[in-house]
């Protein structure tokens, strides 16, 4: 009896072992061939001009909407000059952070990040050539912004100007510097503006940039992190922001929740492009990753920049959409800092002034 | 006589309020944080109409989102079924040295942070990693690509049918693949006819653990990925995207594909609980 049933229970298991070894398998080899076709077509991509081609751009946070339009135009607008389909896959993230991606082996055609120095340090890894930032009209940037700041409906906290940022009570977002882009762009924008009141005392804006991080609850990620803090989780009397993404959110995100308060002073944000020509070149993309971002300064694309938010380049296309931009007095980063390379060092870098003035 | 009496009549009484109210507590805590989470990714998700919900899962880069999370699994845990049969096989039913240290091994993914885990795949693929001459020469693509969203699941769902297995095997002792031996059958059939219909159940139960977390893993997966939409991103990744976006509604209605996932998952779980109980039973 005992046999028997041992005997029994032993053959349902070897048909069921049996079963699972080769569902195990043939769900492997199904692995096998969907990764080997997956590395075919990526070799395949830009070899023969008429086959359709793939290019990788790697991107900051805000920018996503932008791009989901301005790709699709330039499908359109590559596939009638070229007859050539043209897939253009979008990777997103904190300006650092996807630069490092970068770095260690992210494929991106082409980058358009949140600063130059992001650039620069892939540049420095001998991806991009040294001279990117002259390729290109206006810096290489075909879009500008500016910091702005985000305040709840009707201004509850009478927020005016920087110096209503440092008032005792007032919460204040802003992402961190040091893997943000869009948050060392507000830093500066703080610093500049404490450093113009003051006639240039380097001390003084430190104080009153300390003053303003003293008054940061949270310290997101990235831009979008910040934003969705504030609109979303409802933390904070003001957010520090791009102007691009403070007028998605009050055009898109919160209708009547949100307004706008655009300071005396603040700095011109310019989020650079280059082609990555260590990835074009070996891929063989090299034309049409020039192409994209030539086309950015295109009528066609500085409207869509404009439409999503972004300071077009073109006088033309910005004279459109005066209303939409405000008049703001803006410095550069080079009238005050000497450019990214002396900013970051001086700033961001381990030890700089925001890891003196940040203790949590 | 009659001291007992009273003291079996208190007893219960108290112990009821104090039982009731520990119950009481216990599923208003599993209410607050397990079932009104589950119920708000279900709302949020359906909130703009079923044709909408379906409508995001259906979109191309959701689709390949989910096809690329099931590959994932697909390789990930038949990979760690095998290793974990042959791990615990090694350990529950042979002595040998470096025992204790192949048992800490195993335990590692499970003591390392998963963004540690996917870092350390950077720095060994990455073009500054330590292959990078060779995987250069090769042409070939290993991290923020298919592969090493691969290798970094592989490598943190590494533990999950080995520590299932090794406290069943080790409890269930080798005289039955003893008897087994003397009664002249062969390794093989050993294995098959003995210790494999022995650890059914522990195995299912691990390989369940381990598909569920093949699936849901982000923090490694989010290191290596790329996060390039449609060709690396997986459906954790993807809720974030979407999420990102400002496209609550669709990062909801991925995320509630997961939480279906977590729910099959219990279930599939608590079947084999019972099933593993029961057998246990009727061996004595």
């Amino acid at each position: 009896m005992q046999r028997l049933r041992e005997g029994n229970k032993g053959k349902r298991n070897g048909l069921l072992y049996g079963l699972v070894f080769s569902m195990m398998a043939a769900l492997t080899l199904g692995g096998c061939s969907g990764s080997s076709k997956e590395t075919g077509t990526a070799a395949e991509a830009g070899i023969s001009a008429k086959e359709a081609v793939q290019i990788l751009n790697v991107s900051y946070d805000p920018t996503r909407e932008l791009y989901q339009e301005y790709d699709k135009a330039f499908s359109a607008y590559w596939k009638k000059k070229t007859g050539q389909t043209v897939n253009i896959k979008q990777s997103h993230g904190g300006s650092g952070k996807q630069a490092r991606a970068v770095i260690d082996g992210l494929e991106a055609d082409v980058v358009t990040l949140a600063l130059a120095y992001d650039i620069d340090a892939i540049q420095s890894k001998g991806l991009i050539k040294e001279n990117w930032q002259k390729i290109l009209p206006s810096n290489s940037s075909p879009y500008t912004s500016t910091i702005v700041f985000l305040v709840r409906k009707g201004n509850p906290k009478g927020i005016k100007d920087w110096d209503d940022l440092i008032k005792p009570g007032v919460s204040i977002i802003t992402p961190n510097p040091k893997t943000s882009g869009g948050a060392r762009w507000n830093y500066l924008a703080a610093w500049g503006y404490a450093l113009k009141k003051q006639g240039g005392d380097e001390n003084k804006a430190k104080e009153f940039v300390t003053k303003i991080i003293k008054n940061v609850p949270v310290l997101d990620s990235g831009a979008r992190g910040a934003t969705t803090t504030f609109v979303e989780r409802g933390i904070g009397d003001v957010l520090i922001t791009w102007e691009n993404d403070a007028l998605l959110a009050v055009n898109k995100l919160g209708k009547g929740n949100f307004e706008i308060v655009n300071p005396s002073l603040s700095i011109l944000a310019e989020p650079p492009v280059a082609v990555v020509d260590k990835v074009v070149d070996k891929r063989g993309t090299r034309e049409i990753s020039e192409e994209y971002l030539k086309y950015l300064y295109s009528e066609e694309g500085q409207e869509i920049a404009a439409k999503n938010y972004y300071r077009p380049e073109s006088k033309t296309v910005a004279a459109k959409y005066g209303k939409q931009f405000p008049k703001i007095n803006m410095f550069t980063i080079d009238e005050l800092f000497g450019g990214w390379n002396q900013a970051q060092k001086a700033h961001f870098s381990d030890g700089g002034v925001f890891d003196q003035i940040y203790k949590p | 006589m009659e001291n007992p009496i009273p003291s079996i009549r208190v007893q219960p009484k108290s112990g009821t309020i104090i039982r009731w109210l520990l119950i009481g507590i216990a599923f208003l805590f599993l209410f607050l944080f397990l079932l009104l989470p589950l119920f708000t990714v279900f709302y949020e998700a359906l909130k703009e109409g079923a044709q909408a919900y379906l409508a995001s899962l259906t979109e191309p880069d959701a689709l390949a989102a989910i096809r690329l999370t099931l590959l994932t699994a697909a390789i990930a845990v038949p990979l760690n079924l095998i290793f974990g049969i042959a791990a615990s096989w090694a350990i529950a039913k042979f002595e040998f040295r470096g025992k204790h240290l192949l048992l800490t091994l195993i335990d590692l993914p499970f003591a390392v942070s998963p963004v540690i885990s996917g870092l350390i795949f950077v720095l060994l693929f990455g073009t500054e990693g330590l292959f990078a001459p060779l995987l250069a020469k090769y042409d070939v693509q290993i991290i923020f690509a298919v592969p090493g969203i691969i290798l970094a699941t592989v490598f943190v769902t590494f533990p999950f049918v080995a520590r299932e297995l090794i406290p069943l095997m080790q409890s269930q002792g080798t005289e039955e693949e003893e008897a087994a031996r003397s009664l002249g059958a062969s390794g093989w059939q050993i294995f098959f006819r003995v210790t494999l219909p022995n650890m059914k159940w522990g195995l299912l139960y691990g390989v369940i653990l381990c598909n569920a977390r093949a699936m849901g893993e982000f923090g490694a997966v989010s290191v290596v990925s790329g996060h390039i939409r449609g060709l690396t991103n997986t459906m954790p990744l993807h809720v974030e995207i979407l999420y990102n976006e400002y496209n609550f509604a669709a990062a909801f209605a991925v995320a509630s594909l997961l939480a279906l996932l977590a729910i099959v998952t219990l279930i599939a779980k608590s079947i084999v609980e019972w099933k593993t109980v029961h057998q246990e039973y009727t061996r004595r």
